[in-house]
Formats: structure tokens, C-alpha cells, sequence
């Protein structure tokens, strides 16, 4: 036994090991994917890029209630709000710091109306930090160009909510 | 004096043009290395690799080479610049010069002179300097840590690597490397002297600063070891120097123990290849031998490095180098006897 111990080192028998095992390895299925070509899979529940969303009639959802504004942990959000000539309270200002935003989903969970969402895009850098700050144009024309695929998420996740 | 002016005139030219001839394909090598390098450690991890440069992220390399090229270089306020500056430039002129002597292929080669091995073992044991230097000039811990490592290291290591070529100088009975290859058209000697093959193996490793034996440049210690205080085209030409050395290691693990340009039978189909794509072929195996070692071993302490090199394959090969030459004598196989 005292031998073969002390015949190991010699003989390399764990350097063949590891040999082997890393070439099995060399041959395995990759478990990365391609990034920018190809991505991973999102629940319907990611918290990714706010939007805000109209209705199918194009008016926008947000009543102004500020349930977002007061449950917001990071306080990112800023609303003004002014009654409009058909006597609707609407936004004046919808402001989302995307620098302070934290993406928990309380906004998202809080609004009566389901205006403001977190969609699925996460790719939203910007070479600017102004260009983070968030207006309610902004918003509501990202509400306009991921609606589709908030509409199934939300589908999709209603029946847990 | 015209006649003279033209006849120097075209050696040196034909002097240059030769040069050019083993440096470009040795760049090409090196951009080959690198990426096949971070492919091979890629593959073993499950990654994919650089993929995105090019076809199948081929221009990685010299994209990162071209980066490299417009970075400032940064020339530390407590350096000694003379030095500083000089250290990466004697790393890569050394590992390029000691590929002077390496033969390709039967015949093929800058300068075939009778005691090449030697040439290069100098010219190797010089590559320290370069590291020492750029260490000590640095006047900053990490690399000066870093330097007198790789020092103590690579003379550790080049004391076995030594013995290792004795022993197959012994079987040889010459020091030119084009000889050396020609001795093993019956058998190479990875055969008859396998031990001597490994230990030479793993002291190229340590040699040329290649995991497991990076502690030079142990970036959980050291940051970058003798590196870190370079960059811009200073650091590309350490980057470029070591892997120069490494394809030289690779090179003479080849010649010296696998055959050189020499195919594995010499029966018809097989020698029909040229030589040097049998050449390419064995040092692409041994580097990828390197790349895998990098990828699944872990790295020495080094305490443990030292008494690797001390304590284990200094006996080893001591022992090898009477052992060979008492069969040699016994047997009366020694040439040249």
C-alpha cells in the first residue's frame, strides 16, 4: 500500500484523470448561449424596462392616482396631475429616474388600472445619464412599442395575481 | 566599392528576408496560440470562446493587438523609464532570437550551427532578465514580488530542463538540433527516455510561466506579477515574447522528444507530407497539451513549486542523466564512441 502511494505521484495517475475528465468536458454541450444573437428565456413575470400603456381606444390608462409615486421604495417616481377639459384627472408629468429605480415591481403591482408596467426589454443602456431619466412620452411610447408582448405576459401571468 | 555595396547589400537583404520568413509565420503562430488558447480553456468550462470578431471569432486576437496599439503607455512617476521601457523589448528580441536555430523541416532553417541546443538553453536562461528588469524598474511591490518568483522559478526549473537535454544529447551525440531529429528516425525518444519526457514537459511549463506554475503572475496575489505596471504596446510586447517562449518550448518538446518534422512511420502515404506541416502538426499537439494543463490544474504554491523543481525533478533527472549513460556505455550503443 506504502508503495503505491508513493508511486502515485509518479505515475500521473490524477493528471490522466483530470486529463480525461476535462476532455469530456471539451465535447459537452456549451452552457452559455449566444448572447446578442440568441437569448435566454423570460418568465411573463420580468421587471425590465417600464412602459406605460394605452387603452385599445389610444387614450391613455394612467388616472394620475399616485399609488406609484407613494409606494415607489426608491422614490424614482415624479407625477403632476391636472383635471382635463372632459373633467378626467390626468398626468401633466409622468417621471421614472431609471438611475434610482431599484425594479422591484411595486409600481407595477400597486396601479388600479394596469398603466404602469415593467415589460420584458432590459437592454435599454444609454450612452447619457440624462437619457435615463424617463418621461411620460418616453413611457408611453415604449407602452406603445412592447404592448403586444406585455398584453400576453400579463395574459399570462394573470392568473397568479 | 560599388561591387562590394551590392554584393553586402544582397546578403544583408537575403539576411533579412529570411528573418522575415520565421518571424511572420512566428506572429501568426502566437495570434493562433492566443486564440486557440482561450477556445481550448473555453471548451474545457463549457464556454464558447471568442466568437463574435470575425469568423468564428478569429480577429479577436488582433483586434485586442489593435487596441493595444493606440492605448497610452503608462510610464510610472517612481519607474527608472530607460529600463522599463528596455525590459519588454529584450523579452521579445530573446524569444524570437532563439528561433533561429529551430529547424522545420529537413534543411529548413535560419542557422543551422552545431551547437544549437546550447544557443538555445542561453538564449532562454536570458529571457529572466527581461522579467527581472522590467520587475525591478517598475518600483512597485506587485512586480518586483513578481520578478524575483519568475527569477527563482525559471532557474529552478532550467536547472532539470538541463539535465533533461543531457540526457537526450546523450543518446544524440550531437548538439544540432537537425541531428538531434535525425537520430530519432527509428525511434523517438519519447519512447526510450518517457520519464525524461515529462519532466521536461512540466519544466517547459514552469519555464515559460504557464498555469499551474503562473506564479510569477498569480493575479489573486500579485495583481499581474511583473506585468502590471505595463500597458499599450510595452505589454503586448511581453504578451507576444511569452508566448513566443511558449511556442518555443513547444517547439523543442518536437525536436527533442517527438520527432521533429519526422513522420510517425515512414511508410509512403505519410512521408509524402512535407516535413514542416509534421512539425506544425506535433507542436500544435504539445500546445494544446500546454492550453488543456491550463485549463484543469490547479496552481502550485510555491513552496511546492520549489520542491517540484529541488527536491523531485532534480533527482530524477540527475539520476536519468547516469542511468542513460551507463546503458549507453554498458550496452556500447553510445554514438560517437
Amino acid at each position: 500500500m506504502k508503495i503505491i502511494n508513493f508511486l502515485k505521484p509518479f505515475l500521473l495517475l490524477d493528471f490522466l484523470k483530470a486529463f480525461y475528465l476535462a476532455q469530456k468536458y471539451f465535447f459537452r454541450k456549451k452552457a452559455t448561449i449566444n448572447y446578442p444573437f440568441e437569448k435566454g428565456k423570460l418568465s411573463p413575470r420580468f421587471r425590465g424596462e417600464h412602459a406605460l400603456r394605452r387603452y385599445p381606444s389610444g387614450e391613455e390608462r394612467c388616472i394620475g392616482c399616485k399609488l406609484c409615486e407613494a409606494v415607489c421604495p426608491a422614490q424614482a417616481i415624479t407625477i403632476e396631475t391636472q383635471p382635463r377639459d372632459d373633467g378626467t384627472r390626468r398626468t401633466l408629468r409622468y417621471d421614472i429616474d431609471m438611475v434610482k429605480c431599484i425594479y422591484c415591481g411595486l409600481c407595477e403591482e400597486s396601479c388600479p388600472v394596469d398603466a404602469i408596467v415593467q415589460g420584458p426589454n432590459f437592454e435599454f443602456t444609454t450612452e447619457t445619464r440624462k437619457e435615463l431619466y424617463y418621461t411620460k412620452e418616453k413611457l408611453l411610447e415604449n407602452g406603445d412599442r412592447w404592448e403586444t408582448v406585455i398584453a400576453e405576459n400579463l395574459e399570462a401571468d394573470a392568473k397568479y395575481r | 566599392m560599388i561591387y562590394l555595396a551590392q554584393t553586402y547589400f544582397i546578403e544583408v537583404m537575403t539576411i533579412i528576408l529570411y528573418c522575415l520568413l520565421i518571424f511572420i509565420p512566428l506572429l501568426l503562430g502566437v495570434v493562433m496560440a492566443l486564440y486557440a488558447d482561450r477556445k481550448i480553456w473555453a471548451a474545457v468550462q463549457k464556454r464558447r470562446g471568442p466568437n463574435v470578431v470575425g469568423p468564428y471569432g478569429l480577429f479577436q486576437v488582433p483586434a485586442d493587438g489593435l487596441k493595444f496599439i493606440f492605448k497610452e503607455i503608462i510610464l510610472p512617476d517612481g519607474s527608472d523609464k530607460t529600463v522599463f521601457l528596455i525590459a519588454p523589448i529584450i523579452t521579445l528580441a530573446l524569444s524570437i532570437a532563439a528561433w533561429a536555430v529551430v529547424p522545420v523541416q529537413a534543411g529548413v532553417v535560419l542557422a543551422n550551427i552545431n551547437v544549437g541546443i546550447l544557443y538555445i538553453f542561453a538564449i532562454s536562461s536570458l529571457g529572466v532578465y527581461g522579467i527581472l528588469m522590467a520587475g525591478w524598474s517598475s518600483n512597485s511591490k506587485y512586480p518586483f514580488f513578481g520578478a524575483l518568483r519568475s527569477a527563482a522559478q525559471m532557474v529552478s526549473y532550467e536547472v532539470s530542463i538541463g539535465f533533461v537535454i543531457i540526457t537526450v544529447l546523450l543518446c544524440v551525440g550531437s548538439l544540432n538540433l537537425t541531428e538531434i531529429v535525425m537520430a530519432q528516425k527509428t525511434m523517438w525518444f519519447f519512447i526510450p527516455l518517457f520519464p525524461m519526457f515529462i519532466v521536461f514537459f512540466i519544466s517547459a511549463l514552469a519555464e515559460t510561466n504557464r498555469p499551474p506554475f503562473d506564479l510569477p503572475e498569480a493575479e489573486s496575489e500579485l495583481v499581474a506579477g511583473y506585468q502590471t505596471e505595463y500597458s499599450g504596446m510595452p505589454f503586448v510586447l511581453f504578451m507576444f515574447g511569452e508566448y513566443i517562449n511558449i511556442l518555443l518550448m513547444c517547439a523543442m518538446t518536437t525536436i527533442l522528444f517527438l520527432g521533429g518534422w519526422l513522420p510517425p512511420i515512414d511508410i509512403y502515404p505519410l512521408n509524402a507530407i512535407p516535413g514542416f506541416v509534421w512539425f506544425l502538426l506535433k507542436v500544435t499537439f504539445v500546445f494544446y497539451l500546454f492550453a488543456m494543463v491550463k485549463a484543469f490544474v490547479p496552481r502550485y504554491r510555491y513552496d511546492q513549486l520549489m520542491r517540484l523543481g529541488w527536491k523531485v525533478f532534480l533527482p530524477l533527472s540527475l539520476f536519468a542523466v547516469v542511468a542513460t549513460s551507463s546503458i549507453l556505455f554498458f550496452f556500447n550503443l553510445a554514438p560517437g564512441m
